[in-house]
């Protein structure tokens, strides 16, 4: 082989040298010129609230959870706003954080440990809910709430709300767990040790706090999204606990349902979706029945979600028009009864094909939601007292990651 | 006029070629120039970014980009033992499923190159070409699936009073050792192919064991080709998330990376330069040992 000595592989190297300068120039430039959001500057949200509903845009683009958006409802809101429907369905909060990023969709079903991050990144545009007429029949207590008005400014619609269930398999786990120590608590977990499944999100951290402020109650967790850095400790010590027995931790519905369908998944947290969905296969699950309220002695981790605008909607107008029909009373009792929630519309207890459908999901009791802890972002500032040593959403996430190890 | 027109246009054509004759440079840099701008701009300059992101940090609570440079990724990468933890435990899984597949390739591969007849051969490879055919993620859920508590690992392990791995670092290194393969079987088959028979012949009449034949003649021929091989595996482990995060509840680097996207992207990016720097190494000591030799 006859070579060239030095000079071409020199040039080479000149070439390639030159260009990665040339990008670096291009990413520092394009890194100066881009700041995300459209108003800038302190507080959140973005965009302007639309002040008169207009007409369709023919077209709307949905970011939700399993369930949330589906043919039934999807069908007839079609027909009647000519509006085409377009569905992405997304795993986890953060998930849905980064989807609504892109600035592809209208919208989304947010859940509260979302909600304030899309308002502080200037994702969202404020709701008028003036031109959401069926708003006025929503539930007080889902209203103006820390979760979707933020600076005294609703930044959502209610959807319906709900708590993360204890599921098991019946031929499994015996005698039926009605306390989160089946999961949690080393000694009794140990029974199940590979065949305990957990939501693999930061926010599991927050259902051992809830275990926590029952057997622990030294350490006077308040709520178990303002956690001070001792009872932090404890709690993300519990979960560390935890994970030798874990056998999956499961990032989507689809994911558990198969868990639980083969067998390698037995006891564990879910949500109403997979636990429908595998009864509707007649896999023998079972969740705490509703003589013991649906939940765990302890109470529950749950989630309240709210429908937002996007700051940079393309179709803001459909986008209204859903935000209405979603919780028109029909509507809302169908997307209840279909996922196992608690409808946001009073009235749409009356809509529901089981007419006990809102006793038993216990929508018209306040008192009931008390022990229900709807997913938040963890802030450093807590809410009382404007204390700012609670661990925030990073430290949350960081301890997730070392929990899982 | 139509023959005008021809005239005009052949004359442009031998225009433009007498411009290129007795340029070579010119003839060559034509030729490469699209494929060689896909290379540097579109493959090199989105590695230039991701190197530029992994400086940047986020703001806590909205998730936000702040563009300022700094080190806090890599002291958080360095500092956090999890983070260590993590890698050493994916190299590990790396190294194991590369010595796995090393040992059941070398077998298969050598009776593909040297015993099996013509026919033999080609159905072999056909045999061991098949699985790439499938997706690669249809082939991590047949493994959830086996691998499954009721699975049918379990069943056939049951008679004899055993238990597979569940979901675990096991779990991982078996699926890997599957999926990656045929990377292993084929390198070395050609490495093997190409060690001319005369020379086993020789070393046989010079009274050679098998065995010593196997390890004094063979093996340091074809070791190149096993090197070549292994970086297939080595790094394709390395950077794999899909079957970590479908059959078992360890986190691996893939893994990390990908559930720091949708939080922390930044992160994610100082995160996946600690592969490429991992390949980077093993691409060195593999040159070494001669890998690139035949290339």
């Amino acid at each position: 082989m006859r070579r060239h000595k030095g000079s071409p592989a020199r040039t080479a190297w000149f070439v390639v040298a030159g260009l990665v300068a040339f990008m670096l120039v291009l990413a520092g430039c394009g890194g100066g010129g881009s700041s995300s959001g459209s108003s800038g500057g302190g507080g959140g949200g973005g965009g302007e609230e639309l002040q008169k509903l207009g007409k369709g845009e023919g077209e709307l683009n949905l970011i939700s959870w399993a369930g949330y958006v589906e043919e039934e409802w999807v069908k007839p809101f079609e027909a009647e706003s000519g509006c085409k429907v377009n569905d992405k369905v997304a795993g986890t909060s953060d998930e849905m954080v980064k989807l609504m990023e892109t600035g592809q969709y209208d919208g989304v079903s947010a859940s509260g440990n979302a909600t304030a991050r899309l308002w502080a990144a200037h994702e969202v545009a404020p709701v008028n809910v003036a031109l959401v007429p069926n708003y006025k029949t929503v539930f007080p207590d889902l209203k103006n709430q820390v979760y979707n008005t933020f600076e005294g400014q609703p930044y959502g619609i209610p959807h319906g709300r709900g708590a993360n269930l204890l599921m098991w398999n019946k031929n499994d786990v015996k005698p039926a767990p009605t306390s989160w120590e089946v999961t949690l608590n080393p000694e009794v977990a140990s029974k199940y040790k590979g065949h305990i499944t957990q939501y693999d999100d930061p926010m599991s951290i927050a259902e051992g706090a809830v275990y926590l402020m029952e057997h622990e109650p030294k350490l006077g967790i308040e709520d178990p999204y303002e956690l001070n850095e001792e009872q932090f400790n404890a709690t993300v010590e519990l979960m560390k606990e935890q994970k030798p027995n874990v056998g999956e931790y499961w990032s989507s519905a689809e994911q558990q349902i198969e868990g639980f369908a083969n067998g390698s998944n037995q006891v564990g947290t879910t949500w109403q979706y997979q636990y429908f969905a595998l009864k509707g296969e007649k896999e023998p699950v079972a969740a705490s029945p509703a003589s013991q309220g649906f939940l765990p002695k302890e109470g529950a981790t749950g989630w309240s979600d709210t429908w937002m605008i996007s700051a940079k909607a393309k179709h803001p107008n459909c986008m209204y028009m859903w935000m209405n029909y979603i919780i028109s009373p029909k509507a809302n009792a169908e997307v209840a009864e279909y996922f196992g929630e608690a409808p946001a519309q009073e009235k749409a207890c009356e809509e529901t094909k089981n007419p006990n459908f809102c006793k038993e999901y216990h929508a018209e009791e306040p008192a009931f939601w008390k022990r229900v802890w709807y997913w938040r972002t963890p802030l450093a500032e807590c809410s009382e007292g404007g204390e700012t040593d609670c661990m925030d959403y990073n430290d949350w996430v960081r301890a997730w990651t070392e929990i899982k190890g | 006029m139509a023959t005008d027109a021809v005239v005009v246009k052949r004359s442009a054509g031998r225009r433009l070629a007498g411009f290129f004759s007795g340029r070579p440079r010119l003839q060559i840099g034509s030729l490469l120039a699209a494929p060689m701008a896909w290379l540097v701009i579109l493959y090199l300059g989105s590695l230039v970014v991701l190197l530029i992101t992994a400086f940047w940090t986020v703001d806590p609570l909205s998730g936000t980009v702040i563009k300022e440079l700094s080190w806090d990724n890599f002291k958080e990468l360095v500092n956090i033992p999890v983070y260590r933890e993590i890698i050493w435990r994916t190299v590990r899984t790396a190294i194991l499923v590369t010595l796995t597949d090393a040992i059941i390739a070398f077998p298969i591969a050598f009776f593909m190159a040297k015993v099996a007849g013509r026919k033999t051969k080609a159905l072999l490879v056909v045999a061991v070409l098949m699985p790439l055919w499938a997706s690669y993620l249809v082939k991590i859920i047949a493994w959830r699936a086996i691998l499954a508590e009721h699975g049918v690992l379990n069943w056939a392990l049951e008679p004899i009073g055993l238990h597979g791995p569940g979901a675990g670092t096991a779990s991982v290194w078996l699926t890997m050792s599957y999926l990656w393969l045929p990377y292993m079987i084929l390198p070395i088959f050609a490495g093997l192919e190409r060690i001319p028979d005369s020379l086993i012949a020789a070393s046989e009449d010079l009274g050679a064991h098998p065995f010593t034949t196997f390890r004094k003649v063979i093996l340091p021929l074809a070791f190149p080709a096993v090197v070549a091989g292994s970086i297939f595996t080595f790094s394709l482990t390395l950077g794999d998330y899909l079957a970590p995060k479908l059959v078992s509840n360890e986190q691996f680097i893939g893994t990390s990376i990908f559930d720091s996207i949708t939080n922390n992207q930044p992160f994610a990016a100082a995160f996946a330069l600690v592969p490429i720097v991992i390949v980077i190494a093993y691409l060195g000591v593999a040159r070494k040992l001669g890998a690139f030799e035949h290339v």
